[in-house]
């Protein structure tokens, strides 16, 4: 179709510039090939039709042409649901399979409607709007199977959102019928309104034998820890009503209350709160005056003033979400909604999706006996925790509260995660809100560890071919105590390294690897010859680092073992007139970068930099043979969220005459690289990471009024 | 001739095309076809591979208009007020079903958490692990010898070893516990019990009743946790120390993370009863290569009798290795479970970085009403045993890396002595009890961890030295000086007179407190040195030494300068501490510096003031540091330290040290200093300066000690570096320089 489509429309734009005779030619032909491919058209669907509409014309249809199931008087009916359940007893962990992407398949039965033996339904409803969202938001995603036998969930169309619409014995009948029951073993039900009048019980009252909960509702007595799901109650004012999300920060009220159904005992409570407390405070109910109908669920009053319900909730820090008869209150949601902290008070609730969602971050938990200190102990909250919890409520609704595609992904991830723990969702994953997931630093070296002495440091030589340069850095580095192996990166293709008896004699062990190709990135390759974590990179050309400093360096490192330690300091500026980046290599005050021509830091970052090294930085910098160090101090700093340290005042490292600029960066072009270097690869990080500090690392008592000789470190060059 | 090749042309590729889609349908037919003969699907139309759209009727929300009605408050108050429920509710939900709500009585604990520990038996030694869990308890800061001002009530019974077979067993329990005057049905009762049940069955049995007590307990089975009520604590030996605690076996973190095996354990096989299936299948996935998995039938009196065909075998293995080589060359260990369902293999694998892989089904982990312990162990499914080695070799590097090193930080601030423990279980029962002014998550499962982290302090976790890197946050720049004075004012020469001035000048100061711990009646304003900056003075309740760490309403910014009056500084050397100090928030940054040792001869720790290569503390005379420290330090030390520095007046600058590196692991930073601060106060005698008192020192010596006593091990750590401004004394000219100050003599 898409080919005959293409056909059409380029030809109009030929015809005219044909002869009359080629024209009636292709003509012709092309209704030829168009009637053709209608044929084949029609035949291909035609005959077919009847059989094959479930896979040609799925995508609309109507609930009448589901399968008509009557229940008789005398069908099963599950057990009880068994309070002891738990994912080690009562779930059949083989079905879901070991399988290298750590997701679980879930079946839908398809739908039927269900009568008992006078052909009444079982539901009142039937299928809700909800729940088909659900469904189909399952049937979208990566979770769903069709192969009934490949599922390791099983998740009924038989809607039992609200138990009151439901007719309880003949609803466990039909979960009873269905094809793969047994038991309810891995069968998961989503219920958001549990229990009836007059005792409202906290969870669904139909029987299910095993099924696992998806519950809107649960207290802490029918909750299944680790595994019923305890889900929230979604509002249907989510889909019909855009708040914008308002930025955080002080409301107009301090406290409100939207709920129209508080117990009489609890608006007493509330009401001698707002006598205390005035203005702060607004309590809003149902508008009694107000015509009936759609309207009255998004009003609200407050002696006869009307207010919009849900955009009220914007204009208040905190809103009250006290328990109805039942616990779960779809008011909740519109409340998150609206980025106004919550105020849960209903005892024994087991929050939504509390096993992975901290609420401590975006709710204030209070008891119902405490409800004449809420005023008190709200204003005991700092402000900057309040706008945190704004933002973290607003998310929350985002994430998980929003639409039933939401809840029913979050539950099913929360099952997967139970299934598989190993692949689980961190806690950040599930709490940090994308801003902070972006700004939060989470050091892979995170423990406090100061490293022992003793298994010393391997330096790793990078050299191309000025050898006796190689050799005398080699003798000075030779000569530091905690020194443990010597590897030369030999980066020089046409040329091979000396013979072995010429090298000069040293006590550790030395080792030339030669390269395949010229590259700066070789310095930085995790050799397994690398058998310590402290790496110190040098150039062969830095001869002026003594034992003492180099072995300063060392130590210092220890204290430091997630940073870059190195000697020659740089620095990152904000050029006001060009409005980029600057690389700044002058004798400054600050410190944002140290050279890697001279540098201890852990084994771990030749890990980052050869393998996890973002963009295309690492082949960019193999392509210019330039920036490889600054590159290396940005991804440092980029997961370390730390600055380098500079040890000892040395900035001249090849000969006591250099200027500050030495060798390679003499050259002005040079310069202008480097600069774009930092202005790359801030582009390629998305932020600049690279931290400015004012410090360096000098032995303690360096230039102190005391013998030199009882100095650990006495040998520090001033320059 | 032209044309007639062009038609054809023309004719062919049209012809081809249809042949091309004709082909198409026919292949997409085949491969819808062969999809629903494979799986079944072409007999059963009404198997949609996708849920499909219901367009007819319309569907309704689930929440019908009569929901709104069915919530109301007509309808609600023909039942229970919200009062009555929970009273009723109280009724109902006892003993097994216990919750806070209903077996706890808050009231008790309105005057502050405290804990009363009965008065031991008479006669009767408790065995040692429980005399260290009331030991650590009686020195904790919730200790109360006064029963009715206690909020928590703790057993002098021992209950730690409840199986019958035990020596350790305790009878008569029940009867006795009936006879304790405040027992209350176990009302606001905290039970320690390690071990339940008695073979063949090992149930969670304990031979008495409970009631509405908690209980503490080793080995919890899910099903019998009443969760938010219980707590799960870890199985220790009787050798668990007291205080202090081994360190983790980690001291640098290895790349890559992959040790010599993947998966180790050593330990029994049950040849029958419970707990045996687990272990006796190890074998199966044990390869003598990277995954060590050795057990034993040699353990009990009758081994032989019920031994079976690979006893012999398994028992040779199980000599082959050596259990510590194992447990420091592995990545992972197992932790099956044993007779019950946590074992010691859990701490042990815990202390050397060998993250756990736990097989235990129904066993509520460790505190995990705070852990989060999928950071740290891998949870795995006894039912899948043999997907464990597929499991473990498919955590990447940087997991690995991660994991251990979160075992090595709870290890250390959970575990690894029994002093933990117990301050762990009763900080989580704390934290139920003001739920609004409670540990986050965060503040448990990441450094220092919740037993150094208040709540009290903040809830707001950015108001912590610990967490700005985390939170993406970074400490403000603004400090609040804070001057202790302890003479009169004289006259306008007073070094402090100098000091004000020089504080007064940083920009980053929006501060000055004067501490008056002097007994005249403090200056009127008017006395001291007009300064744009806001000044204060306060006066301690107390005039003592403890006072100036104490968390004063008014300092109101997160960095703290503490000053002695007599101090010398400069704006210079005042702005680049500060500047220092926020790359290091969580440390103790400042100019004069002390040092630490161990005095072998006398066998104890040893203070020196002498000029030395390295440094473990930096002096509060002039010290940066974070204002929640000032909490920690009144509210995280017992009264014992602290009266013992009150007393003396002396070493409340060591106990700050002691106390910040035991939060950090890591020792305080040094900055460069124009002049060596104090050393030429003391030179000059100054009448004033208590350093000129010999008492002094010896006392500095003697309070090392007592802290380290307390602590249970060494705090401080050795620094050999000191921090100076990055053109510090180069031969550059002056003018270059920003803190020309600190070089001028």
């Amino acid at each position: 179709m898409c080919a005959s489509g293409k056909y059409g429309s380029r030809g109009p734009a030929l015809i005219p510039r044909m002869k009359t005779k080629h024209r009636i030619y292709y003509i012709t032909l092309f209704s030829v090939v168009l009637l053709g491919l209608i044929a084949t058209g029609m035949f291909q669907f035609w005959p077919h039709s009847i059989e094959s509409s479930a896979e040609w014309s799925l995508d609309r249809r109507s609930v009448h042409d589901a399968p008509l199931v009557r229940i008789s008087v005398n069908s099963p009916i599950p057990g009880r649901g068994d309070l002891s359940c738990r994912m080690h007893t009562c779930f059949d962990v083989y079905r879901c399979g070991y399988n290298p992407k750590n997701k679980i398949k879930v079946y839908i039965y398809p739908l039927q409607r269900f009568v008992d033996e006078v052909g009444v339904p079982i539901s009142s409803t039937g299928l809700s709007r909800e729940y088909n969202d659900l469904l189909s938001a399952i049937s979208d995603s990566d979770f769903y199977t069709d192969d009934v036998s490949r599922a390791c969930l099983f998740v009924p169309s038989i809607d039992v959102l609200n138990q009151n619409s439901l007719r309880i014995r003949e609803t466990a009948q039909a979960l009873a019928m269905l094809p793969r029951w047994d038991k309810g073993m891995n069968h998961l039900l989503f219920n958001m309104l549990p229990g009836g009048p007059p005792d409202y019980n906290t969870a669904l009252d139909v029987p299910r034998d095993r099924a696992l909960l998806a519950g809107g509702g649960f207290s802490t007595w029918t909750y299944r820890q680790g595994y019923d799901v305890s889900i929230p109650v979604y509002s249907p004012l989510s889909a019909e009503v855009d708040l914008p999300e308002r930025q955080p920060g002080p409301r107009r009220y301090f406290i409100l209350s939207s709920q129209t159904a508080i117990h009489r005992e609890y608006r007493v409570e509330l009401e001698r709160l707002k006598d205390e407390n005035g203005e702060a405070l607004l309590l809003l109910d149902k508008c009694s005056n107000l015509s009936q109908g759609l309207t009255s669920v998004r009003k609200r009053c407050y002696k006869g003033q009307v207010y919009d319900y849900p955009q009220i909730l914007q204009e208040s820090s905190f809103c009250v979400v006290l328990r109805g008869a039942r616990l779960g209150q779809a008011t909740l949601s519109d409340v998150l909604q609206a980025g106004c902290v919550p105020v849960i008070m209903a005892d024994s609730y087991i929050l939504p999706f509390s096993e992975v969602l901290d609420w401590k971050r975006a709710s204030v938990v209070i008891p119902e006996e405490k409800l004449p200190e809420m005023y008190t102990i709200l204003k005991s909250i700092p402000h900057r925790q309040v706008e945190e919890m704004q933002r973290q409520a607003r998310w929350f609704w985002e994430a998980y509260f929003s639409s039933m595609k939401a809840i029913g992904m979050t539950t099913l991830q929360i099952i997967n995660d139970r299934i598989y723990p190993y692949a689980a969702h961190t806690y950040e994953e599930w709490n940090n809100p994308p801003v902070v997931k972006w700004s939060s630093v989470n050091s892979p070296l995170f423990l406090p560890l100061i490293p022992p002495r003793s298994p010393g440091f391997t330096a790793v030589v990078l050299t191309y071919d000025r050898i006796e340069s190689l050799f005398r850095v080699i003798t000075e580095i030779s000569k530091v105590p905690s020194l443990a192996k010597l590897l030369v990166v030999w980066n020089n293709q046409n040329k091979s390294p000396p013979e072995e008896s010429l090298w000069p004699k040293v006590a550790v062990p030395l080792k030339v690897v030669r390269t395949k190709e010229n590259k700066l990135s070789n310095r930085f390759f995790p050799f397994d010859e690398i058998e310590t974590e402290a790496v110190l990179a040098i150039d062969d050309d830095i001869i002026m680092l003594t034992s003492d400093e180099l072995q300063f360096g060392y130590e210092v490192w220890r204290e430091f073992p997630d940073r870059l330690v190195g000697y020659p300091g740089r620095l990152h500026l904000w050029d006001h007139e060009m409005g980029k980046w600057k690389y700044e290599s002058e004798w400054t005050n600050e410190v944002s970068m140290v050279l890697t021509g001279a540098a201890f830091y852990h084994k771990y970052f030749n890990y980052l930099y050869t393998y996890k090294m973002p963009g295309d930085i690492k082949n960019w910098v193999d392509a210019h043979m330039n920036c490889e160090d600054i590159a290396m101090n940005f991804l440092v700093a980029n997961i370390t969220g730390k600055a380098p340290i500079k040890v000892t005042p040395r900035k001249k490292f090849k000969c006591p005459e250099c200027t500050a600029i030495d060798g390679l960066s003499l050259d002005q072009t040079h310069m202008v690289e480097r600069s774009e270097c930092i202005n790359k690869f801030a582009s390629v990080f998305g932020t600049m990471p690279l931290k400015v500090v004012e410090h360096r690392a000098d032995p303690v008592l360096y230039k102190d009024d005391f013998p030199e000789k009882l100095k650990s470190f006495p040998n520090i060059g001033s320059l | 001739m032209q044309a007639k090749k062009r038609y054809l042309l023309v004719s062919v590729g049209a012809c081809s095309l249809l042949l091309a889609y004709l082909c198409g349908l026919q292949i997409g037919e085949f491969h819808s076809q062969n999809r629903a003969a494979l799986y079944g699907l072409s007999q059963v139309p009404s198997f949609p591979p996708r849920w499909p759209e219901w367009v007819d009727p319309p569907l309704q929300t689930y929440l019908g208009e009569a929901e709104q009605e069915e919530d109301g408050p007509l309808l609600l108050h023909q039942h229970t007020s919200p009062r009555e429920r929970r009273e009723i509710q109280k009724n109902i939900y006892k003993s097994r079903r216990c919750r806070m709500d209903t077996c706890f009585d808050f009231q008790r604990c309105e005057r502050g958490f405290k804990i009363y520990v009965y008065p031991p038996q008479k006669g009767e030694v408790p065995s040692e692990s429980y005399q260290k869990i009331l030991a650590a308890i009686e020195e904790s800061r919730f200790y109360t010898t006064d029963p009715n001002e206690a909020c928590l009530f703790v057993l002098s019974i021992d209950t730690l070893d409840r199986d019958q077979l035990s020596a350790q067993y305790v009878h008569n329990v029940r009867a006795r516990i009936q006879s304790l005057p405040l027992w209350y049905e176990g009302r606001n009762h905290l039970i320690f019990n390690l071990y339940s049940g008695t073979w063949p069955d090992y149930t969670e049995e304990l031979g008495f009743d409970i009631g509405q007590a908690m209980l503490a307990k080793a080995s919890t089975d899910m099903d019998n946790f009443r969760p938010h009520f219980d707590i799960s604590i870890p199985l220790f030996s009787k050798d668990h120390p007291q205080k202090g605690g081994d360190k983790g076996f980690l001291n640098l973190n290895n790349v890559p993370p992959l040790r010599k095996y993947l998966l180790v354990f050593k330990g029994k096989r049950y040849l029958t009863g419970i707990g045996s299936e687990t272990r006796n299948a190890l074998y199966h996935i044990h390869n003598g290569d990277d995954i060590i998995l050795l057990t034993t039938c040699k353990h009990g009196k009758d081994w032989e009798k019920h031994k079976d065909a690979r006893c012999d075998r398994d028992n040779e293995e199980y000599t082959k290795f050596d259990y510590q080589e194992l447990l420091h060359n592995s990545s992972f260990c197992l932790v099956p479970r044993g007779r019950r369902l946590g074992s010691f293999r859990f701490l042990e694998a815990l202390q050397a970085a060998c993250i756990p892989v736990l097989l235990s089904n129904g066993w509520e982990l460790p505190f995990s009403e705070v852990i989060d312990w999928s950071k740290a162990a891998i949870i795995g499914d006894e039912r899948l045993l043999l997907q464990v080695p597929s499991i473990t070799r498919s955590v990447g590097s940087d997991r690995i890396l991660a994991l251990r090193q979160q075992t090595q930080f709870l290890w250390d601030a959970y575990f690894s002595s029994v002093t933990k423990i117990v301050l762990t279980t009763l900080e989580i029962v704390h934290d139920r009890i003001r739920t609004h002014m409670s540990r986050s998550r965060q503040m448990w499962n990441s450094l220092p961890g919740g037993l150094y982290a208040l709540p009290e302090f903040s809830s707001d976790l950015s108001l912590f030295p610990f967490y700005y890197s985390t939170l993406g946050k970074s400490p403000p720049q603004e400090f609040t000086a804070i001057i202790q004075a302890l003479t009169p004012l004289q006259s306008q020469q007073q070094p402090i007179f100098k000091l004000i001035h020089a504080v007064a000048k940083s920009k980053f100061c929006v501060q000055i407190l004067v501490l008056w711990n002097c007994e005249k009646p403090p200056p009127p304003r008017n006395k001291w040195p007009s300064i744009t900056t806001p000044f204060s003075i306060i006066e301690g309740k107390r005039k003592t030494m403890s006072g100036r760490f104490y968390p004063h309403q008014a300092i109101k910014t997160d960095a703290v300068l503490s000053l002695d009056e007599d101090s010398v500084l400069s704006t210079n050397e005042v702005d680049f501490a500060f500047i220092v100090w926020q790359s290091f928030p969580d440390r103790i940054v400042g100019y004069p510096a002390r040092s630490h040792y161990w005095d072998s001869g006398k066998g104890r720790w040893g203070y020196t003031s002498k000029w030395t290569n390295e440094y473990s503390m930096v002096l509060t005379g002039a010290a940066f540091y974070h204002r929640y420290y000032h909490h920690l330090y009144t509210h995280y030390l017992p009264m014992s330290l602290l009266s013992m520095v009150d007393q003396l007046a002396n070493c409340e600058d060591i106990l700050i040290n002691f106390l910040i590196s035991a939060v950090t692991k890591l020792p305080p930073i040094k900055v460069t200093q124009k002049k060596q601060y104090k050393e030429t106060m003391m030179q000059q005698g100054s009448k004033a300066s208590r350093w000129a008192d010999p008492d002094h020192f010896a006392q500095r010596q003697s309070c090392m000690n007592s802290f380290t006593s307390w602590f249970g091990f060494m705090p401080l750590l050795h620094s050999q570096l000191r921090l100076d401004p990055v053109l510090f004394k180069d031969q550059v000219s002056i003018l270059r320089k920003k803190y020309r100050d600190i070089e001028r003599l």
